[in-house]
């Protein structure tokens, strides 16, 4: 019974589904030369570290960065060759199997047009695709529902988005109807959420604290003035075990977003989020937390690809963040708020194979603000391609409606197959 | 008057349920003035749902609807291949009705604690309620017993609220007195039944005088004797009255009582009622509730000088617990900074709720409530729930769980740093906000939030 509040309750599912079926009922209209595009929007809500994703390893200043934290084709956990210049992350070898068939897609250095470092504000940008953070309510993926000609070349069924979690993501929010679909389990308290609150704890409330290290399972705090006196001694280590349930909740997430949107009278854009990037502690890009997650983000990918189906051919999945972190590490092996990052695009509707970045060196002088690297690419330009060409959206109606101010950001176009 | 905030603040969290958007400079003018003025409310306290049923009518109620039931099961059996071809096409099943009483109750008693300004006179039901505590699984009328018995009289006087209490059918069912006869009775002599001294001794160690204090084991018994005859009217055969309480001459134990020293005569209830009215009285009775209610509201372990200074008001006004509360809401040791106390499951999600302008679901309110250790109206003994941080501290990880239940469902609608304010205002230590502010999502953030010493404690 207690379980049950973590769960939504079975009425809400059939709701939900409800909701899902009448909507089915819509008729089909015609597609554009047999073409039924679906995308998909993964928000990664925190940060992600580009670099610890797609790393320069054939930069030479590359190694002097992030040492053997930082990844690299040789050494016992060998990153994943992408091309002479980049490496992806060894946990995703699903991800790197859809590259080398030419299913995916990296663009590098790339940011929003934000450049302040707090997350709120950045996650309110990246969503809402205007320039400033602030009063937005709605997000671009919905708004560009909004400006596709119904029953035009690409009729997004009804103008319906799609989108996972009790909470539906900015980025889909807006004038077009929202199907949500909510797992049936939550995702567990994330360790990064137990260690900030311990970090509170232990600065305004020692009994909390005690409490909290008993009750959590975190690993025995290594005491200061034990074996060990190195700094960080004093640093609790989270136990492993939080992963195999980040792991299914991400498969299963993205696999029921994935059949949604591949039903033939499904909905054809969907959006979801997945937190837990923002590593200013321990990153452990190679080995460790970020290295988890990335698994776990890359065993999502191929769950979409899997229950996709015939669909995947004419699917793109959109992976975008906030902002990057910094380009060195901090005092704790972990990086802190920084500018550019990465954007992963897989699917079957890709022409794939590619690292598209403008790269800026890494260099002192290269670094944007002397620490972050520095962004040469507009996101918008990913988005306004892949609503142009995937979509079909009018680039007129983009400009005004989706994307304001962006005029001067060319859309990067040809990035479908 | 300078207003004060922090104050206001803190007579929100540690007298009332939490603030709501703009609570705490409602009252900033003047904090301990705004929690004397819930007195003078015309319904302070009272909840006017002409939907609720009476504590007789529900109980009537459940009656017919178990015999209905049964009956309809039987006949099922009775008749199978007239039932399949009569059965309605997978008709969902309706709430059973013991539980959709308990959920209105129970939504009627959250709401109250919602709507109110501050707070003060929620806080004094809650706590009168679990000191004259009964239990859901023995009685389907929990709820109705805590409007009956309980709101009527948290500003009232204890006797009154003792003698509703003791005397109401919920309570008579919960500690078995409904089923104590007196030995020397006639039914007691006619069915060979006897005394049950549970509710007496309840009254005694619990309700009035407190543990190991002034009485015995006679005291006890003699008690239970003055109180036999004290029940219930049977439902199945008092279609109108059946569940309300009835006092059975034919069950009530003869003779004088010697209680505590003093001897009562036999006058049929009023011998049990004088019996009450002087507990109600007692020097002991006094310090064990100004104990109690200064563990609830200011330290588990009380200011001596405050509690003593409650016990002498509450004898010099026979019991007037608006009287009483006044001196505890001006007390010096009442207004330290320190927010000792851990708040109640009950308390901590009525605060949640009311900081985030939400009114919850109730399934997922109560069920919060279960999985803290506070399931409603059911404590795990006639004690009631503990009023120690001892007993709550444990809940913390699940009171994490819990909030983050409750971010990730609603954190994307809401501005933790706007929250922050309206929660917290003056309350919040620098550490939690930067903890709020830098959170990598606002449902992070509203978890930090929610799980902030500041807002865990009172």
């Amino acid at each position: 019974m207690p379980a049950d509040f973590c769960a939504p309750t079975r009425r809400e599912l059939l709701l939900g589904s409800g909701v899902l079926f009448a909507w089915a009922a819509v008729p089909r209209t015609a597609r554009a030369e047999g073409r039924d595009p679906r995308l998909l929007v993964i928000v990664l809500r925190g940060a992600l570290d580009g670099l610890g994703v797609v790393a320069p390893v054939g930069d030479q200043e590359w190694g002097k960065l992030r040492g053997d934290k930082g990844l690299a084709l040789g050494g016992t956990t060998p990153a994943l060759a992408l091309d002479g210049f980049y490496a992806l992350n060894p946990a995703m070898p699903n991800f790197h199997r859809m590259y080398r068939a030419n299913q995916a897609i990296v663009v590098h250095a790339l940011a929003t047009p934000y450049r302040e470092r707090s997350h709120f504000d950045g996650q309110d940008v990246l969503e809402s695709g205007l320039v400033k953070p602030g009063a937005a309510d709605t997000g671009w993926l919905n708004r560009t529902l909004a400006v596709l000609e119904a029953g035009g070349q690409v009729d997004a069924h009804g103008r319906q988005a799609f989108a996972v979690g009790p909470i539906t993501p900015l980025v889909v929010r807006g004038p077009a109807p929202v199907l949500s679909w909510v797992p049936p389990r939550l995702p567990p308290v994330g360790d990064d959420t137990t260690l900030r609150l311990l970090d509170l704890y232990r600065h305004t409330d020692p009994t909390f604290a005690r409490v909290l290290e008993e009750r959590i399972g975190l690993a025995a705090v290594a005491r200061a003035g034990g074996m060990t006196s190195e700094p960080g001694g004093d640093r609790p280590v989270v136990q492993g075990g939080g992963i195999a349930q980040v792991r299914a909740y991400f498969a299963e997430a993205t696999g029921a977003a994935a059949k949604f949107l591949a039903g033939a009278e499904g909905p054809r854009v969907g959006a979801l989020a997945f937190d837990g990037w923002d590593t200013h502690v321990e990153e452990g890009a190679v080995k460790g937390r970020l290295a988890n997650l990335l698994g776990a983000l890359d065993g999502a990918l191929a769950e979409i690809e899997s229950n996709m189906g015939e669909a995947w051919h004419d699917t793109v999945v959109v992976l975008v963040t906030e902002f990057g972190r910094t380009a060195r590490l901090n005092g704790n092996d972990g990086t802190d708020h920084g500018t550019a990052t990465v954007a992963l695009l897989a699917g079957g509707a890709l022409k794939g194979g590619r690292v598209v970045a403008d790269w800026p060196g890494l260099k002192e002088a290269d670094l944007y603000e002397n620490r972050d690297l520095r962004p040469t690419t507009d996101l918008r330009a990913v988005l306004k391609a892949l609503a142009e060409e995937h979509l079909c959206a009018d680039p007129a109606r983009l400009e005004a409606a989706v994307f304001p101010d962006s005029g001067n950001v060319k859309p990067l176009r040809g990035l479908l197959a | 008057m300078a207003r004060n905030p922090q104050e206001a603040a803190l007579a929100l969290h540690r007298f009332g349920f939490g603030p709501r958007a703009g609570s705490i400079e409602e009252i900033a003018a003047d904090p301990r003035g705004a929690l004397i003025a819930e007195f003078d409310r015309p319904v302070a306290g009272q909840i006017a749902n002409p939907d609720l049923p009476t504590s007789g009518a529900a109980n009537r109620a459940v009656f017919e609807y178990n015999a209905e039931r049964n009956a309809n099961q039987k006949r099922t059996r009775r008749d199978t291949a007239q039932a399949t071809m009569e059965a309605a096409p997978n008709q969902p099943e309706a709430m059973p009705l013991p539980r959709q009483l308990f959920r209105n109750e129970a939504r009627a008693r959250i709401d109250a604690a919602l709507n109110a300004e501050i707070g003060l006179v929620e806080r004094l039901v809650w706590f009168w309620s679990n000191h004259f505590c009964v239990n859901q699984e023995k009685t389907v009328m929990a709820g109705a017993y805590e409007r009956e018995a309980i709101r009527p009289h948290v500003l009232g006087r204890f006797v009154d609220m003792l003698l509703a209490a003791e005397g109401h059918p919920a309570m008579l069912l919960y500690l078995d007195n409904a089923q104590s006869i007196g030995p020397n009775s006639i039914a007691g002599v006619n069915r060979d039944r006897g005394l049950n001294e549970n509710l007496a001794r309840e009254i005694l160690e619990l309700h009035t005088l407190g543990v190991r204090t002034i009485y015995t084991q006679d005291d006890v018994t003699n008690f239970a004797k003055v109180l036999t005859g004290w029940t219930i009217l049977p439902t199945a055969t008092n279609p109108d009255h059946g569940g309300e309480f009835v006092y059975i001459k034919r069950a009530h134990e003869p003779g004088l009582q010697t209680v505590i020293g003093k001897d009562y005569e036999d006058a049929g209830t009023e011998q049990g009622r004088a019996v009450l009215a002087d507990l109600a009285r007692h020097p002991a009775t006094a310090k064990h509730i100004a104990t109690k209610l200064a563990r609830h509201f200011i330290a588990d372990d009380p200011p001596s000088a405050l509690v003593e200074r409650l016990t002498r008001r509450f004898l010099d006004t026979d019991g007037d617990l608006k009287e009483v509360t006044k001196v505890l809401v001006a007390a010096p040791e009442a207004w330290t900074l320190e927010q000792a106390k851990i708040k109640r499951p009950g308390e901590w999600i009525v605060a949640t709720l009311r900081a985030t302008s939400e009114t919850g679901d109730i399934g997922r309110i109560l069920q919060a409530q279960n999985l803290l250790g506070e399931p409603l109206w059911r404590p795990p003994a006639p004690k009631g729930f503990s009023d120690e941080n001892a007993a709550w501290l444990d809940g913390l990880a699940q009171r994490l769980d819990i909030a983050n239940t409750f971010a990730r469902r609603e954190g994307l609608a809401l501005e933790p740093a706007a929250v922050m304010e309206v929660a917290l205002g003056p309350l919040a230590a620098a550490e939690t906000r930067r903890a709020v502010a830098g959170a990598e999502s606002r449902p992070q953030a509203m978890t930090v939030l929610l799980m902030a010493p500041e807002f865990q404690r009172r």
